[in-house]
């Protein structure tokens, strides 16, 4: 079994009209073990700039750590908030820092320019490789089904309230066939005004 | 990461330790990793560029092109990822093997040949570039994952060179690189001629990369072409789609308020309070202006910092 899928999870991210939206499961196990299922991926780390991380526990916690250190000097030295592209390029010199013995993590970025609001969203692999596509990024144990979801259901310029659906479909079909995510799950859909929280109903077994 | 056109060697430093404000690799994680190996997990699989990228000198200049596809497995990662990489305005390098190793070395490469550039006060040779790459990739022993065509036109006329991952190269008139190597050669080697002209080279390089996207799995949908000349260079994003992804005619519509929600919460975003802060060049001069505020509340505390900024001021 690969590292990443010890503790099992996912995220996904989508781009929509002035919008982006990203989902995270509840499972944390161990292998086929379910120890919590209160473990948002998904991490808040500015007003309109979310970080979610999949893979190993421990590098979750210890990443989403290291980044914060380093944002918070960025932001105290600059003056100002950190927009979503210098971070995700942080993100991935900090994991291109550790190639030779990398943290086991995948992670995805999503959110709007503090100046512009021009969505972005990104995806990396655990050492760094940026991936910054126009409409979806996957991460996590069932990152081929939700691949298929997300080609089948999304589409360009979603508002709002269409995304939600989209994304919130599309995770919890591509889960329901992963016996490592799942347990409920959160989407959060962050606009130029406001970030609607919504957490979803699910199966829970 | 040191690279061998680098600043003389800095004395030490007398600055703590501090994770992430020292540059360089860091190997903190390889002892864990490689006892959970030792366990039985499986190691990752890093983003791979199984590529066909090409690489040919023709009568003006030199013409590059590569595919967009990134794999990881079988998964295809990315549809449409840029593998030509800008290093110098007249030089640039396309890139097939790990996905993180070819952006960042080109990435470090590209920046360390600006300082030359800088530093001599002159256009960066393209020998110089692949000399750069080369020990680098030396050095690391194959361990960076980078396979390159790079290509380039100089003042000592079109050059393309082949760095390998151990850090050999060749310096041939037409080079391909990445797993449809193969296909691509194929077609370079029944076509090319030293006397092609720009159009009868690009359609050449368009072909030997097609071959690659029909014929090797790793390689797929677009073709991206670069043609440098002495005139400069013309990075052309996407030139030919392989292959049209059909239209799709169903609608995959879903209605409003199908997914059940159990709890909602909606955190607004408002400006409360914005400012302009400007900074002197030097610490001394710096004044700190309000230019914008919203909130009456926030007046002391904007008070207090220009007050702060003068007591500094000697």
């Amino acid at each position: 079994m690969s590292i990443l899928a010890y503790n099992g999870g996912c995220v996904v991210a989508m781009r929509g009209k002035d919008c982006v939206a990203i989902a995270t499961d509840h499972r944390f196990g161990v292998q086929a073990q379910t120890i919590s299922t209160d473990f948002k991926k998904v991490f808040h780390i500015a007003p309109r700039m979310f970080l979610g991380l999949t893979g190993l526990q421990t590098d979750i916690l210890t990443v989403r750590d290291r980044l914060m250190f380093r944002k918070n000097l960025y932001e105290t030295r600059e003056n100002r908030e950190m927009c979503p592209k210098p971070f995700s390029a942080m993100l991935s010199s900090f994991l291109y820092e550790h190639r030779f013995g990398p943290y086991f993590i995948e992670p995805v970025v999503a959110g709007l320019d503090p100046k512009t609001l021009e969505p972005f969203i990104c995806n990396m692999d655990l050492i760094g490789c940026p991936n910054a596509p126009d409409d979806f990024v996957v991460a996590g144990t069932c990152a081929e089904q939700l691949y298929g979801m997300c080609e089948t259901l999304w589409k360009p310029d979603l508002e709002p309230d269409q995304l939600f659906e989209v994304i919130a479909q599309s995770m919890m079909n591509a889960f329901d066939r992963d016996a490592m995510s799942g347990w409920g799950a959160t989407v959060y859909i962050i606009e130029k005004d406001k970030i609607t929280e919504r957490t979803l109903k699910t199966r829970m077994d | 990461m040191i690279f061998p056109f680098s600043a003389p060697k800095a004395p030490p430093s007398q600055l703590p330790d501090v994770h992430g404000t020292r540059c360089g690799f860091s190997f903190v994680n390889c002892r864990r990793n490689a006892e959970l190996m030792a366990r039985g997990f499986e190691p990752p699989k890093a983003v791979r560029t199984g590529t066909s990228i090409v690489g040919i000198i023709c009568q003006d200049g030199v013409i590059l092109g590569a595919d967009t596809r990134a794999t990881e497995g079988p998964i295809v990662s990315d549809k449409n990822c840029s593998k030509i990489h800008h290093l110098q305005d007249h030089i640039y390098c396309c890139g097939a093997g790990t996905a993180a190793d070819t952006e960042m070395m080109t990435l470090m490469t590209s920046s360390e040949l600006d300082l030359h550039q800088l530093n001599t006060g002159r256009q960066v040779p393209v020998v110089c570039a692949s000399m750069l790459l080369r020990r680098t990739l030396f050095r690391y022993q194959g361990h960076i994952g980078a396979a390159l065509v790079m290509g380039g036109v100089d003042r000592t006329g079109p050059q393309i060179y082949c760095i390998y991952p151990c850090g050999s190269n060749d310096k041939i008139p037409y080079a391909a690189m990445g797993s449809g190597t193969l296909a691509a050669m194929s077609v370079l080697e029944h076509s090319w001629r030293p006397d092609l002209n720009r159009e009868q080279g690009k359609q050449l390089v368009r072909e030997a990369i097609s071959a690659g996207v029909f014929n090797d799995l790793g390689s797929g949908s677009n073709i991206d072409l670069c043609v440098i000349t002495r005139r400069g260079a013309e990075y052309l994003r996407t030139d030919t789609i392989a292959s049209e992804k059909g239209e799709r005619l169903g609608k995959y519509g879903i209605k409003p308020n199908t997914t059940l929600v159990t709890s909602m919460s909606v955190l607004s975003l408002e400006v409360t309070d914005e400012r302009t802060y400007g900074v002197g060049l030097f610490p001394s001069q710096s004044t700190v202006e309000v230019d914008q505020q919203r909130e009456p509340q926030q007046t002391e505390e904007a008070d207090n910092l220009s007050a702060g900024s003068q007591n500094k001021a000697p």
